[in-house]
C-alpha cells in the first residue's frame, strides 16, 4: 500500500524520539564543557618532553638532542639545537642535552612518528586538547620549558605505556650498572694483580727501532 | 500546455511585458556556477552547469581547490613519513588508505606480514567500510532533502566506530595505524570485545535504518531512474567500487585480487540492476550486511602471535630499487599506490589512484538531461571526499 514505508519510517523516528527520554543508550550526547568524556588511554594530540624530576625539569630531561625526531618528523615541525657541554643522564653517562627544543604546534599533525623513532623514550604524546589561543604565532610555538612535563604526569595520562617504558629503562639502567660494576671489578682485579707482583723482574724492553712495523692499513 | 498556447495578454499590461522578456530569452542557455562553497558539493568542489530551463545540457567539473601537493610531498619525505599523509586523503577511511599504502611498500620491499596483523587489517577495513557507507547513506539523504534525521542516526553509529579507532590508534580519523610489516599496536582483549559488541549490534541498526529509508515512497520516487550509469560506460571510464557494482558489473578486488586473508572468508558481492541513485544506495546497505558477515568471521578466527614482523624496520628503511603497485578495495573503490624506488629513503615517484577522483569523471554523463536538483543527489551518490579528489 502506498504510504506504508513512510509510516514505518515515522515509527522509527518516534521510537528514537521517545526513547531518548528514558533509554540512556539512545541519548548519546553530553553537555560539554560541563561534562567531559573520559579520554581513551591511547589518545594523542601533541608531543611533550619527559623529565625524570618534576622539581628540576630542565636538568632531568631524557632528551639527549640526537635529532632523530627532527629528521623523521614528516611536516618538519621540530627544531633542536645541541648543548655545548654534557651532563649525566639517567644512567649516569654524560650526554648532550637540547639547548633549544621547539615544536610548532600549528604545523604538527599529531602523527606520533617522533615518539616511535625516539630511542630514549624522551618524547611522548600529550592529551591536552583545550589549547585555543588568540595569538596565532608565538603562543603555538612551544619551547622546551613549555614542553617539559614530569614522568609522573606521563604515568597519569598513559599508565600502561609508561609502566612498560619505566620497566624497560630500569632494565637498561641495571644492565649498564652491572656492566660498569663488572668493568670496575675487572679493573680492580687487574690493579690488584699488578700490585701483587711488583717485585717481578721486568722483561727487557725491546728497542723501538727493532719492533716489527704493522702492515699498512690503507 | 506551453507558454505559446496562452492567449496573449492585453498590450500595455504588466503581463505583456513579462511575456516580451520571456520570449526574448526563450531558448537561451544559462550558465550557473555551483560551488565551491555550496554545501551540497561535499566540500570545495565546483560544477559549472549549463541549463536549458532547469535541464542540464552541459556540466563541467572544476577540481583542485583542496590541492596540497600530496604526491610531491610523498617524494620528499621518507616511506614512513608518507603514512600519516595518507590519512588525509580520504579522511573518512584512513584505515584502508593506510593499508593500501602499506601493501604497496611491502610489495616493494618484499616484507612479510604476520597472520594476526592481516586479520586485524581486515577487521579495521570492514569497520571502515561500515563507517563510510553509513555516512554516505546519511549524506545522500541530506542531499535529497531529508534534513537531519537520517544523517544524525548515521553519525551516531559512526561515532561508535570512531571510538573504537580512537582507543586503538589514538586518533578518531587520522589513525596512522598500519606499518610496513604489520600494525602499530596490538588490539587488546577489551578492544576486541568492543568490536564484537558493535558487530553484533550493527545489524539491528541497519534494520532500523532500512525501515526508515529503503521502503520510503518519497525516496523511491526521488531516486529511482535518476543518474543511470550504463555498465559499458562505467567500465570504459574506469569506475570502481560500489558505483560499478550498482551498474551490475561483478568486480570486487577482494574477490579478484584476493589480497590479505580475504579468500578465507565467506561473503557475497551484491550487484545492482539499474545503476541509478537508488541502486547505489541499496548496494551500500547490502555491502554493509556482507561486511558484518566478514567481521564476524574475522573476529572469530583471529589468531594469536606477533602483530609486527620482528624483522621489519622502522627507521632507515631503504627498499632496493624497483617499482610496486599496491591496491585494495576501499569503501569508495580501488585505492592504489604506485611507488618507484631508487634505493634511497624517499620514493623516487609516488602516485595515487584515488577512487573518488576517477568515479567523478563521468559525472556529466550521468547528469545530462536531469535537473539541477538531481545533479545534487547524483553527486551525493558518487560518494566523493575532496581530500582525495584534489590530493
Amino acid at each position: 500500500m502506498l504510504g506504508t514505508g513512510l509510516l514505518q519510517g515515522l515509527g522509527v523516528t518516534a521510537k528514537n524520539f521517545v526513547g531518548s527520554f528514558h533509554d540512556p543508550a539512545r541519548l548519546t550526547t553530553i553537555e560539554y564543557p560541563e561534562v567531559k568524556t573520559k579520554l581513551p588511554e591511547a589518545y594523542r594530540n601533541f608531543p611533550f618532553l619527559v623529565a625524570e624530576n618534576a622539581t628540576d625539569p630542565m636538568g632531568t630531561l631524557r632528551c639527549v638532542a640526537c635529532q632523530i625526531c627532527e629528521k623523521e618528523c614528516p611536516p618538519q615541525c621540530i627544531y633542536i639545537e645541541k648543548s655545548k657541554d654534557k651532563k649525566p643522564d639517567a644512567t649516569g653517562k654524560p650526554q648532550l642535552f637540547p639547548a633549544i627544543f621547539a615544536i610548532d604546534t600549528s604545523v604538527c599533525m599529531s602523527c606520533q612518528i617522533c615518539v616511535e623513532v625516539c630511542p630514549f623514550d624522551a618524547i611522548k604524546m600529550d592529551q591536552v586538547y583545550e589549547i585555543a589561543t588568540t595569538d596565532r604565532f608565538s603562543a603555538l610555538l612551544l619551547n622546551r620549558e613549555q614542553l617539559a612535563k614530569s614522568n609522573a604526569y606521563y604515568h597519569g595520562i598513559h599508565p600502561t605505556e609508561a609502566a612498560e617504558v619505566d620497566a624497560r629503562l630500569a632494565a637498561e639502567r641495571k644492565a649498564a650498572e652491572e656492566k660498569a660494576a663488572a668493568a670496575a671489578a675487572a679493573k680492580a682485579a687487574a690493579a690488584a694483580a699488578k700490585a701483587a707482583a711488583p717485585a717481578a723482574p721486568k722483561p727487557p724492553a725491546a728497542p723501538s727501532a727493532e719492533a716489527p712495523k704493522p702492515p699498512p692499513t690503507s | 500546455m506551453s507558454v505559446s498556447d496562452l492567449s496573449a495578454p492585453p498590450a500595455g499590461s504588466p503581463g505583456s511585458r513579462v511575456r516580451e522578456v520571456h520570449d526574448s530569452f526563450h531558448g537561451d542557455l544559462l550558465e550557473v556556477s555551483m560551488g565551491p562553497h555550496h554545501p551540497s558539493t561535499h566540500g570545495v568542489f565546483r560544477m559549472i552547469v549549463t541549463l536549458d530551463g532547469e535541464t542540464i545540457v552541459k556540466l563541467k567539473p572544476v577540481f583542485g581547490y583542496l590541492h596540497r601537493n600530496h604526491e610531491k610531498l610523498g617524494e620528499n619525505v621518507t616511506y614512513l613519513g608518507s603514512m600519516p599523509y595518507t590519512d588525509r586523503l580520504d579522511y573518512l577511511s584512513s584505515m584502508t588508505n593506510n593499508w593500501a599504502y602499506a601493501l604497496a611498500v611491502e610489495k616493494l620491499a618484499g616484507q612479510a606480514v604476520p597472520e594476526r596483523a592481516e586479520y586485524v587489517r581486515v577487521i579495521l577495513a570492514e569497520l571502515t567500510r561500515l563507517l563510510n557507507h553509513t555516512c554516505l547513506a546519511g549524506f545522500l539523504m541530506q542531499d535529497c532533502g531529508c534534513s537531519g534525521t537520517p544523517l544524525m542516526y548515521a553519525f551516531r553509529e559512526r561515532e561508535y566506530i570512531l571510538d573504537l579507532f580512537e582507543s586503538l590508534s589514538g586518533s578518531r580519523m587520522m589513525c596512522n595505524y598500519q606499518r610496513f610489516g604489520g600494525c602499530r599496536v596490538d588490539p587488546s582483549a577489551d578492544w576486541l570485545a568492543g568490536a564484537q559488541k558493535l558487530t553484533d549490534r550493527y545489524g539491528v541498526f541497519l534494520d532500523e535504518f532500512e525501515t526508515l529509508l529503503t521502503g520510503n515512497e518519497i525516496i523511491m520516487a526521488r531516486t529511482q531512474g535518476v543518474g543511470k550509469l550504463p555498465p559499458a560506460l562505467a567500465i570504459g571510464a574506469g569506475v570502481t567500487g560500489p558505483m560499478l557494482r550498482a551498474s551490475g558489473v561483478n568486480y570486487d578486488l577482494r574477490k579478484v585480487d584476493a589480497y590479505g586473508v580475504y579468500p578465507r572468508f565467506d561473503f557475497r558481492v551484491p550487484l545492482g540492476d539499474h545503476g541509478d541513485v537508488y541502486d547505489r544506495y541499496m548496494i551500500r546497505v547490502l555491502e554493509m550486511r556482507e561486511s558484518i558477515k566478514i567481521l564476524q568471521q574475522a573476529l572469530a578466527g583471529l589468531p594469536g602471535g606477533p602483530i609486527m614482523d620482528p624483522k621489519a624496520k622502522l627507521r632507515s628503511f631503504r627498499p632496493k630499487a624497483g617499482e610496486a603497485y599496491g591496491r585494495i578495495e576501499g569503501p569508495k573503490g580501488e585505492i592504489g599506490f604506485y611507488l618507484l624506488s631508487d634505493g634511497s629513503p624517499n620514493p623516487y615517484r609516488y602516485r595515487i589512484r584515488p577512487p573518488s577522483f576517477i568515479n567523478l569523471t563521468i559525472l556529466e554523463d550521468m547528469c545530462l538531461g536531469h535537473t539541477v536538483a538531481d545533479a545534487v543527489i547524483i553527486l551525493g551518490s558518487v560518494d566523493i571526499v575532496l581530500g582525495e579528489v584534489d590530493r
